[in-house]
């Protein structure tokens, strides 16, 4: 599904990710840990494909395909999709407007027509009541004024409309209450099939009692430092990062 | 949720063809000789068959332009207009006036189809559920002359007199004398003289006291020959308390050459009586290295002349390669407001001065400004707007919104507000900011799929969001998607 070989990626004169290998088979969850600053929200970024950043050396393969010729709307349209650790506000939006164009940006790179307003609204109606999310919030522009949570909340509803094969979700447990954690975890291990994958980055074990992963891997310094199953994330809650970051040194 | 509201915002249905209105219909035209003189002023007066005070009217305007100099004041830059090198006057040969459908030329039908403009006058289908589809009123204006005028006796059952200015001038001479040239006399500016001494056609429109007019009334203008220029002239008259809802929209062939498009719009509300005009300017704006296009010099105004008045202006300005135009409320009347809801969309090479003027006379008139430029490619796009209080003027208000957004690093965006008071009791409030679209905006739209165009449209059409739905619901999709394609090419 994914391979990441030997990834380099610079901002600046700065190099973040450092020789970053990684590789996700169809099904799997894998959680990412790590220090604030070790480059998970970069990695994040270069693979939905902002380019601020340069990548130097290694490559990025979605399903044999390497994605980093791709733009990100190609990235987006091929199945990737990417929860934003801060999601941006767009005023004047509606983000029913906004779901509603992002879908049928989707099915038209499907080579399907535009979702027809009946079709849409129930569709809507029933993800948001799963995601606990009220029909007002959605009448909103676009994160604007949306409290941490809701902002959380609105990305996973939008993956859980736009149904990606590939999903990265970048510390999506952040500022969530411990109800709405739950929700979201729901949200997230209702879409977990075969054939999908997700990349969780978190710094917290607790959203991995209920998004529960067949790999844990710690990114220091620009580099998966260690890996392993989900007693890895147990250990790190105990210890910390200490001994990893130092075998990253 | 209301369905309906929400599904107005569909913007990803984007044509591609970047201005699909640049066609040219072959048709026979009768155009007076090149040049501007005396005889051409009195050409155009006998081809309509005026009498004889509106050929010494259009004289005088004449003898004045002859006296003024060009306006150089807006932020606008083009090379110096011929005015003997323009026909002044072109119509197609075998529709001489206005007549019913059924006489105009088939050729002229097809090309009203062609730009989507409805023609034909549906009938409602009685008893039949949500069938009710709302009916628009229809002037059709072919380079000088109208060539149908719709709905006219469904209308003139209620007293409304919808029709050319041409008709209205044969037909209710009365009216017309009393209001034409009261808003904006022959001696207004420039364009405006010019446009009294040589205007071709346009609407007027009529609403008797205590009418709610029963449809929307709108104009299409086209400008289709070459080398000509176009000078409508519209008249509205709202009488004590009625009400009336208009819009009007443009579009011209592309062509390599600029095109002169004057128009003098002059609307009159009497006690308690609201006139709400809404444009949709759609001119060519010429090709992305500013070749060809319309000249855009407009003068619009309004007189609240009555008490508890309310004219309210909303524009939604895509096209021409230069706009200049400051459509404008003279608020005489005690209790009167002025509204002007603007969108500026200025791509390529295109030159906006555009704003508008509140003249507060009466007291506790309160006026209303909400504009959003939006400048992308190589354009310039000024907001200019005066708020003036007169000395009796005493609780007036006026709030000014002015949001400007860039999009790309080669535009520009400006706005110069002028605010005189001689009121010290006035309350005038200026709010004005300038954005651009944020890189990481773009980042999250495009990574949700959209494309960049399609990204730009969705953030721009959000961002004139308040100003969209001053629209009559009829025309809101229609100028979504128009905003859409005014945009392509905006990036990269
Ligand atoms: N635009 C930028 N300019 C300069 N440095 C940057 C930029 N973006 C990221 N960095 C740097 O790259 C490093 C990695 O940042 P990144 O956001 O990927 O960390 P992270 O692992 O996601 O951290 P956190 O756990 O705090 O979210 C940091 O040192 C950060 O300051
Ligand atoms: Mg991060």
């Amino acid at each position: 599904m994914l391979e990441i070989k030997n990834l380099h990626a610079r901002i600046d004169d700065r190099e973040i990710l450092k020789g970053l290998d990684l590789t996700v088979n169809p099904g799997e969850v894998h959680a990412i840990m790590g220090p604030n600053g070790a480059g998970k929200s970069t990695l994040s970024y270069i693979l939905a494909g902002k380019d601020d950043y340069e990548v130097t050396e290694g490559e990025v393969l979605l399903n044999g395909v390497n994605i980093l010729e791709m733009e990100p709307n190609e990235r987006a349209t091929a199945g990737l999709f990417l929860a934003f650790q801060y999601p941006i506000e767009i005023p004047g939006v509606a983000s029913m407007t906004f779901l509603r164009a992002a879908l049928n940006a989707h099915r038209k790179a499907r080579g399907e027509g535009d979702i027809t307003t009946p079709d849409f609204m129930r569709l809507i109606k029933d993800t948001a009541a799963k995601l606990n999310i009220s029909p007002e919030m959605l009448k909103r522009p676009v994160n604007v004024g949306f409290s941490g949570g809701e902002k959380k909340r609105n990305e996973v509803m939008q993956m859980a409309l736009l149904q990606p094969s590939f999903a990265i979700l970048d510390e999506t447990d952040s500022g969530l209450d411990i109800d709405a954690l739950k929700v979201v975890a729901d949200g997230v291990n209702a879409l977990r099939s075969p054939d999908r994958s997700f990349v969780v980055i978190t710094h917290y074990q607790r959203l991995l009692n209920y998004i529960v992963p067949d790999f844990v891997h710690v990114l220091s310094a620009g580099r998966i430092v260690a890996s392993g199953g989900k007693e890895l994330a147990l250990d790190l809650e105990k210890n910390g990062y200490a001994g990893y970051v130092q075998d990253a040194a | 949720m209301p369905a309906v509201q929400e599904t107005i915002e569909q913007v990803s249905a984007i044509d591609v063809d970047k201005y699909k209105y640049g066609f040219f219909t072959e048709i026979e035209s009768e155009l007076s000789p090149k040049g501007l003189n005396e005889d051409i002023v009195r050409y155009i007066s006998a081809k309509k068959n005026e009498p004889e005070w509106l050929t010494e009217w259009r004289l005088e305007a004449f003898r004045r332009w002859q006296t003024m100099a060009e306006p150089t004041w807006a932020r606008v830059d083009y090379p110096p207009i011929d005015f003997q090198d323009l026909h002044y006057y072109a119509a197609p040969k075998k529709t001489p006036g206005p007549k019913s459908l059924d006489e105009v030329d088939p050729e002229l039908l097809r090309t009203y189809e062609k730009l989507g403009i409805p023609l034909r006058e549906q009938e409602l289908l009685a008893g039949v559920e949500g069938a009710a589809q709302p009916r628009v009123a229809v002037d059709a204006v072919f380079d000088s002359v109208s060539v149908v005028t719709t709905f006219k006796k469904e209308l003139a059952k209620h007293g409304v007199i919808f029709c050319s200015i041409s008709e209205a001038v044969r037909e209710h001479p009365e009216l017309v004398k009393k209001y034409l040239g009261s808003v904006v006399p022959t001696t207004d500016n420039y364009y405006a003289t010019l446009n009294s001494a040589v205007f071709s056609d346009g609407s007027f429109v009529y609403i008797p006291k205590g009418v709610r007019c029963p449809m929307e009334l709108s104009t299409y203008f086209r400008i289709n020959e070459k080398n000509t220029g176009q000078f409508e002239r519209t008249l509205i008259i709202a009488d004590e308390g009625s009400y009336v809802s208009y819009l009007e929209g443009c579009t011209a062939p592309s062509r390599d050459e600029n095109q002169l498009h004057a128009a003098v719009v002059e609307l009159v509300a009497l006690d308690d009586a609201e006139i709400k005009y809404s444009t949709v300017q759609n001119w060519y704006p010429g090709d992305a290295e500013g070749k060809g296009g319309i000249y855009n010099f407009v003068t619009k105004r309004g007189d609240c002349r009555g008490r508890n008045s309310k004219i309210s202006w909303t524009q939604v300005e895509t096209g021409s390669a230069i706009t200049w135009k400051y459509p404008s409320c003279i608020l005489r009347g005690d209790n009167s407001r002025g509204e002007f809801y603007s969108i500026a969309i200025s791509n390529g090479k295109q030159q906006v001065d555009s704003g508008t003027k509140m003249i507060h006379l009466g007291k506790n008139t309160t006026s209303k400004i909400i504009s959003k430029g939006i400048a992308a490619g190589k354009s310039d796009n000024t907001y200019r707007g005066l708020v003036q209080i007169g000395r009796k003027a005493t609780g007036a208000r006026n709030f000014t919104n002015c949001d400007s957004l860039l999009i790309g690093n080669k535009c520009g965006a400006h706005t110069v507000p002028y605010i005189e008071s001689k009121n010290a009791s006035a309350v005038v409030e200026h709010e004005a900011t300038t954005s651009k679209i944020s890189d990481d905006q773009m980042f999250y739209c495009l990574s949700r799929g959209l494309g960049e165009e399609e990204a730009i449209a969705l953030i721009v059409n959000g961002f004139v969001r308040d100003v969209l739905q001053q629209l009559p619901m009829e025309f809101m999709v229609e100028t979504q998607k128009l905003i859409g394609i005014s945009l392509e090419g905006s990036v990269g």
